[in-house]
Protein backbone atom coordinates (compact mmCIF):
# COMPACT_ATOMS: atom_id res chain seq x y z
CA UNK A 1 0.00 0.00 0.00
CA UNK A 2 0.93 3.21 0.01
CA UNK A 3 2.44 4.00 -4.02
CA UNK A 4 -0.61 5.14 -6.11
CA UNK A 5 -0.29 3.42 -9.74
CA UNK A 6 -1.82 6.40 -12.08
CA UNK A 7 -3.97 5.26 -15.81
CA UNK A 8 -1.40 8.32 -17.23
CA UNK A 9 2.02 6.49 -15.89
CA UNK A 10 1.02 3.08 -18.14
CA UNK A 11 2.29 2.53 -21.62
CA UNK A 12 0.37 -0.37 -23.91
CA UNK A 13 3.51 -2.91 -24.11
CA UNK A 14 4.75 -2.41 -20.48
CA UNK A 15 6.11 -5.13 -18.45
CA UNK A 16 4.51 -5.59 -15.10
CA UNK A 17 6.92 -6.50 -12.18
CA UNK A 18 7.05 -9.90 -11.92
CA UNK A 19 6.47 -11.96 -9.15
CA UNK A 20 8.61 -15.27 -8.37
CA UNK A 21 7.43 -17.98 -6.03
CA UNK A 22 9.25 -20.87 -4.79
CA UNK A 23 6.36 -23.45 -4.23
CA UNK A 24 6.88 -26.41 -1.64
CA UNK A 25 5.05 -29.53 -1.15
CA UNK A 26 4.33 -27.62 2.47
CA UNK A 27 2.44 -24.68 0.56
CA UNK A 28 1.01 -27.05 -1.14
CA UNK A 29 -0.69 -28.45 1.80
CA UNK A 30 -1.77 -25.24 3.40
CA UNK A 31 -3.17 -24.17 0.09
CA UNK A 32 -5.51 -28.09 0.59
CA UNK A 33 -6.25 -26.16 4.08
CA UNK A 34 -7.15 -22.78 3.82
CA UNK A 35 -9.10 -23.20 0.01
CA UNK A 36 -10.76 -26.38 0.91
CA UNK A 37 -9.60 -28.70 -1.87
CA UNK A 38 -8.42 -31.74 -0.92
CA UNK A 39 -8.06 -33.33 -4.04
CA UNK A 40 -5.30 -35.76 -3.45
CA UNK A 41 -2.93 -35.03 -6.69
CA UNK A 42 -1.63 -32.44 -4.44
CA UNK A 43 -0.30 -33.47 -1.61
CA UNK A 44 0.11 -37.76 -2.03
CA UNK A 45 2.88 -38.66 -3.99
CA UNK A 46 1.93 -42.16 -4.55
CA UNK A 47 -1.74 -41.15 -5.50
CA UNK A 48 -0.04 -38.88 -8.20
CA UNK A 49 2.02 -41.40 -9.40
CA UNK A 50 -0.84 -44.17 -9.84
CA UNK A 51 -2.65 -41.55 -11.34
CA UNK A 52 0.21 -41.63 -14.41
CA UNK A 53 1.45 -37.89 -12.79
CA UNK A 54 5.54 -37.13 -12.17
CA UNK A 55 4.42 -36.51 -8.31
CA UNK A 56 2.33 -34.22 -6.46
CA UNK A 57 1.05 -30.49 -8.32
CA UNK A 58 0.37 -27.44 -7.74
CA UNK A 59 -3.51 -26.47 -7.78
CA UNK A 60 -4.34 -24.46 -10.82
CA UNK A 61 -6.21 -22.09 -8.42
CA UNK A 62 -2.97 -21.41 -6.03
CA UNK A 63 -1.49 -20.31 -9.84
CA UNK A 64 -4.90 -18.20 -10.37
CA UNK A 65 -3.93 -16.48 -6.65
CA UNK A 66 -0.55 -15.76 -7.60
CA UNK A 67 -1.87 -14.25 -11.02
CA UNK A 68 -3.94 -12.04 -8.92
CA UNK A 69 -1.24 -10.82 -6.23
CA UNK A 70 0.84 -10.21 -9.45
CA UNK A 71 -1.77 -7.52 -10.44
CA UNK A 72 -2.98 -5.95 -7.09
CA UNK A 73 0.93 -5.91 -6.25
CA UNK A 74 1.08 -3.76 -9.26
CA UNK A 75 -2.07 -1.92 -8.96
CA UNK A 76 -1.79 -0.53 -5.61
CA UNK A 77 -4.60 0.21 -3.03
CA UNK A 78 -6.26 2.90 -5.53
CA UNK A 79 -6.17 0.58 -8.45
CA UNK A 80 -9.45 -1.96 -8.42
CA UNK A 81 -9.47 -5.50 -10.52
CA UNK A 82 -12.42 -6.16 -12.31
CA UNK A 83 -11.39 -9.14 -14.58
CA UNK A 84 -8.57 -11.84 -14.25
CA UNK A 85 -9.10 -15.24 -16.12
CA UNK A 86 -6.71 -18.15 -16.78
CA UNK A 87 -6.34 -21.50 -18.32
CA UNK A 88 -4.56 -24.05 -16.87
CA UNK A 89 -2.44 -25.80 -19.87
CA UNK A 90 0.08 -27.00 -18.24
CA UNK A 91 1.31 -28.74 -15.22
CA UNK A 92 3.34 -27.23 -12.55
CA UNK A 93 5.49 -29.13 -9.79
CA UNK A 94 6.79 -27.60 -6.33
CA UNK A 95 10.34 -27.25 -5.80
CA UNK A 96 10.19 -25.38 -9.50
CA UNK A 97 10.60 -21.55 -9.96
CA UNK A 98 7.32 -20.49 -10.90
CA UNK A 99 7.10 -16.89 -12.20
CA UNK A 100 3.86 -15.04 -12.54
CA UNK A 101 4.46 -12.08 -15.57
CA UNK A 102 2.11 -9.67 -17.03
CA UNK A 103 2.24 -6.96 -20.42
CA UNK A 104 0.00 -4.31 -20.96
CA UNK A 105 -2.19 -4.78 -24.15
CA UNK A 106 -4.28 -2.08 -24.17
CA UNK A 107 -5.04 0.82 -22.10
CA UNK A 108 -9.40 3.13 -22.96
CA UNK A 109 -11.49 5.58 -20.93
CA UNK A 110 -15.05 4.38 -20.66
CA UNK A 111 -17.99 5.87 -18.92
CA UNK A 112 -15.20 8.31 -17.41
CA UNK A 113 -13.56 4.94 -16.39
CA UNK A 114 -9.85 4.70 -16.89
CA UNK A 115 -9.43 0.98 -18.40
CA UNK A 116 -6.00 -0.81 -18.59
CA UNK A 117 -6.02 -4.74 -20.11
CA UNK A 118 -2.71 -6.89 -19.01
CA UNK A 119 -1.96 -10.33 -20.83
CA UNK A 120 -0.64 -12.19 -18.05
CA UNK A 121 0.43 -15.57 -17.46
CA UNK A 122 2.71 -18.15 -15.09
CA UNK A 123 6.26 -19.09 -16.68
CA UNK A 124 7.97 -22.36 -14.83
CA UNK A 125 11.44 -22.48 -14.16
CA UNK A 126 12.47 -23.52 -18.21
CA UNK A 127 10.72 -20.61 -19.40
CA UNK A 128 7.47 -22.17 -20.54
CA UNK A 129 4.31 -20.62 -19.96
CA UNK A 130 1.84 -23.28 -18.38
CA UNK A 131 -0.69 -20.97 -16.88
CA UNK A 132 -2.12 -18.05 -19.99
CA UNK A 133 -4.21 -15.43 -18.76
CA UNK A 134 -5.48 -11.61 -18.65
CA UNK A 135 -6.62 -8.83 -16.60
CA UNK A 136 -8.52 -6.19 -16.74
CA UNK A 137 -7.97 -3.08 -14.22
CA UNK A 138 -9.23 0.42 -13.29
CA UNK A 139 -6.81 2.78 -12.52
CA UNK A 140 -7.03 6.03 -10.68
CA UNK A 141 -6.37 8.99 -13.05
CA UNK A 142 -4.62 12.60 -12.72
CA UNK A 143 -7.60 14.11 -14.31
CA UNK A 144 -9.92 12.68 -10.89
CA UNK A 145 -8.24 13.67 -7.74
CA UNK A 146 -8.23 10.55 -5.44
CA UNK B 1 -16.57 -45.45 -37.30
CA UNK B 2 -19.10 -43.38 -35.54
CA UNK B 3 -17.54 -42.13 -32.13
CA UNK B 4 -19.33 -43.21 -29.24
CA UNK B 5 -21.34 -39.96 -27.31
CA UNK B 6 -21.56 -39.12 -23.85
CA UNK B 7 -24.81 -37.25 -23.73
CA UNK B 8 -27.54 -37.42 -26.57
CA UNK B 9 -28.75 -33.80 -27.95
CA UNK B 10 -31.47 -33.93 -25.44
CA UNK B 11 -29.42 -34.65 -22.20
CA UNK B 12 -26.99 -31.89 -23.33
CA UNK B 13 -29.99 -29.25 -23.84
CA UNK B 14 -31.35 -29.90 -20.80
CA UNK B 15 -28.65 -29.32 -18.25
CA UNK B 16 -27.88 -25.33 -20.01
CA UNK B 17 -29.57 -23.59 -17.48
CA UNK B 18 -29.44 -26.07 -14.33
CA UNK B 19 -28.81 -24.29 -11.09
CA UNK B 20 -27.19 -25.68 -8.10
CA UNK B 21 -28.65 -25.06 -4.32
CA UNK B 22 -27.45 -21.92 -3.01
CA UNK B 23 -24.70 -21.69 -0.33
CA UNK B 24 -24.39 -19.28 2.24
CA UNK B 25 -20.98 -18.69 4.15
CA UNK B 26 -20.18 -16.10 6.83
CA UNK B 27 -16.55 -14.98 5.82
CA UNK B 28 -14.62 -14.96 8.78
CA UNK B 29 -11.15 -13.25 9.37
CA UNK B 30 -9.40 -15.92 10.46
CA UNK B 31 -9.84 -17.50 6.79
CA UNK B 32 -8.86 -14.71 5.07
CA UNK B 33 -5.93 -14.36 6.49
CA UNK B 34 -5.08 -18.20 6.36
CA UNK B 35 -5.53 -18.03 2.72
CA UNK B 36 -3.18 -14.92 1.81
CA UNK B 37 -0.67 -17.17 4.20
CA UNK B 38 -1.61 -20.07 1.91
CA UNK B 39 -0.79 -18.14 -1.17
CA UNK B 40 1.93 -16.05 0.64
CA UNK B 41 0.43 -12.83 -0.09
CA UNK B 42 1.64 -10.47 2.73
CA UNK B 43 -0.56 -7.49 1.74
CA UNK B 44 -1.50 -5.55 4.67
CA UNK B 45 -5.31 -5.32 2.74
CA UNK B 46 -5.64 -9.05 3.88
CA UNK B 47 -4.20 -8.87 7.62
CA UNK B 48 -3.51 -5.96 8.99
CA UNK B 49 -7.01 -4.28 10.33
CA UNK B 50 -5.18 -0.78 11.19
CA UNK B 51 -3.61 -0.56 7.79
CA UNK B 52 -6.76 -2.02 6.07
CA UNK B 53 -8.58 0.43 8.13
CA UNK B 54 -6.58 3.47 6.83
CA UNK B 55 -7.18 2.07 3.28
CA UNK B 56 -10.01 3.60 0.68
CA UNK B 57 -11.36 0.00 1.82
CA UNK B 58 -11.95 1.06 5.75
CA UNK B 59 -11.21 -2.34 6.76
CA UNK B 60 -9.58 -6.15 5.25
CA UNK B 61 -10.84 -7.43 2.62
CA UNK B 62 -10.33 -10.72 0.88
CA UNK B 63 -8.09 -11.70 -1.94
CA UNK B 64 -9.46 -11.82 -5.24
CA UNK B 65 -9.50 -15.88 -5.42
CA UNK B 66 -10.66 -16.19 -1.96
CA UNK B 67 -14.26 -17.50 -2.99
CA UNK B 68 -12.72 -20.18 -4.48
CA UNK B 69 -12.59 -21.39 -0.66
CA UNK B 70 -16.16 -20.93 0.47
CA UNK B 71 -18.37 -24.20 -0.14
CA UNK B 72 -20.10 -24.21 -3.30
CA UNK B 73 -22.16 -27.16 -4.78
CA UNK B 74 -20.07 -27.37 -7.67
CA UNK B 75 -22.94 -28.74 -10.13
CA UNK B 76 -20.73 -29.37 -13.12
CA UNK B 77 -18.72 -31.56 -10.84
CA UNK B 78 -22.15 -33.78 -10.35
CA UNK B 79 -21.66 -37.55 -9.78
CA UNK B 80 -24.71 -37.91 -12.31
CA UNK B 81 -22.55 -36.39 -15.39
CA UNK B 82 -20.56 -39.12 -17.40
CA UNK B 83 -17.08 -39.02 -17.00
CA UNK B 84 -15.08 -40.28 -14.16
CA UNK B 85 -12.13 -37.96 -14.06
CA UNK B 86 -12.64 -34.29 -14.28
CA UNK B 87 -9.89 -31.78 -14.87
CA UNK B 88 -10.25 -28.11 -14.16
CA UNK B 89 -9.48 -26.14 -16.95
CA UNK B 90 -9.67 -22.63 -15.83
CA UNK B 91 -11.44 -19.99 -14.55
CA UNK B 92 -12.72 -16.07 -15.42
CA UNK B 93 -13.58 -14.10 -12.65
CA UNK B 94 -15.08 -10.84 -12.80
CA UNK B 95 -15.69 -8.21 -9.48
CA UNK B 96 -18.01 -6.26 -8.72
CA UNK B 97 -17.75 -4.79 -4.48
CA UNK B 98 -14.99 -6.15 -2.36
CA UNK B 99 -15.36 -9.18 0.50
CA UNK B 100 -15.11 -8.53 3.97
CA UNK B 101 -14.99 -9.91 7.10
CA UNK B 102 -18.83 -10.72 8.16
CA UNK B 103 -20.32 -10.72 4.97
CA UNK B 104 -22.46 -13.72 4.05
CA UNK B 105 -21.83 -14.89 0.35
CA UNK B 106 -24.10 -16.95 -1.53
CA UNK B 107 -23.05 -18.77 -4.15
CA UNK B 108 -25.12 -20.61 -6.99
CA UNK B 109 -23.59 -22.07 -9.56
CA UNK B 110 -25.37 -22.58 -12.61
CA UNK B 111 -23.92 -24.69 -16.49
CA UNK B 112 -24.22 -22.20 -18.99
CA UNK B 113 -23.04 -24.59 -21.59
CA UNK B 114 -22.00 -28.51 -21.91
CA UNK B 115 -19.63 -29.08 -25.38
CA UNK B 116 -18.51 -32.60 -26.51
CA UNK B 117 -15.24 -32.91 -27.73
CA UNK B 118 -13.03 -36.12 -28.87
CA UNK B 119 -9.75 -35.95 -26.65
CA UNK B 120 -6.67 -38.31 -26.73
CA UNK B 121 -8.37 -40.10 -23.97
CA UNK B 122 -11.33 -40.49 -25.81
CA UNK B 123 -14.85 -38.40 -25.91
CA UNK B 124 -15.03 -35.31 -23.27
CA UNK B 125 -17.32 -33.46 -21.91
CA UNK B 126 -16.66 -29.67 -21.62
CA UNK B 127 -18.97 -28.29 -18.91
CA UNK B 128 -18.86 -24.10 -18.66
CA UNK B 129 -20.24 -23.46 -15.21
CA UNK B 130 -20.72 -19.64 -13.81
CA UNK B 131 -21.08 -19.08 -9.89
CA UNK B 132 -22.51 -15.90 -8.94
CA UNK B 133 -21.36 -14.92 -5.76
CA UNK B 134 -23.86 -12.44 -3.74
CA UNK B 135 -23.77 -10.57 -0.50
CA UNK B 136 -26.61 -10.63 2.46
CA UNK B 137 -27.32 -6.85 0.72
CA UNK B 138 -27.93 -8.35 -2.52
CA UNK B 139 -25.39 -6.82 -4.25
CA UNK B 140 -23.69 -9.20 -6.71
CA UNK B 141 -19.76 -9.01 -5.17
CA UNK B 142 -18.34 -11.45 -8.13
CA UNK B 143 -18.83 -14.60 -10.89
CA UNK B 144 -16.16 -16.87 -11.43
CA UNK B 145 -17.03 -18.87 -14.62
CA UNK B 146 -14.77 -22.28 -15.37
CA UNK B 147 -14.64 -24.95 -17.72
CA UNK B 148 -14.76 -28.25 -16.32
CA UNK B 149 -13.70 -31.37 -18.92
CA UNK B 150 -14.95 -34.82 -17.77
CA UNK B 151 -13.82 -37.49 -19.71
Amino acid sequence: MGKVLYWEDVTEGQEIPPLVKHPTTQQLVKYAGASGDFYQIHYDKDFALNNGLPGVIIHGALKNAWLGQLITDWIGEYGTLKKLSCQYRGMDVPGDTITAKGRVTRKYVQDGKHYVECEIWIENGKGERTTPGSATVILPSRTNPL
Amino acid sequence: MTQATLLTEEQRRSLIGKESKPVSTVIEKGHIRRFAEAIGDPNPLYNDEVLARRSRYGGIIAPPTFLRAIHTEMIGLGTDLPGSRVLDAGSDWEYFEPVRPGDTITAVARIVDVRERPLRVGPALFVIQEITYTNQFGQKVATQRSTLIRY
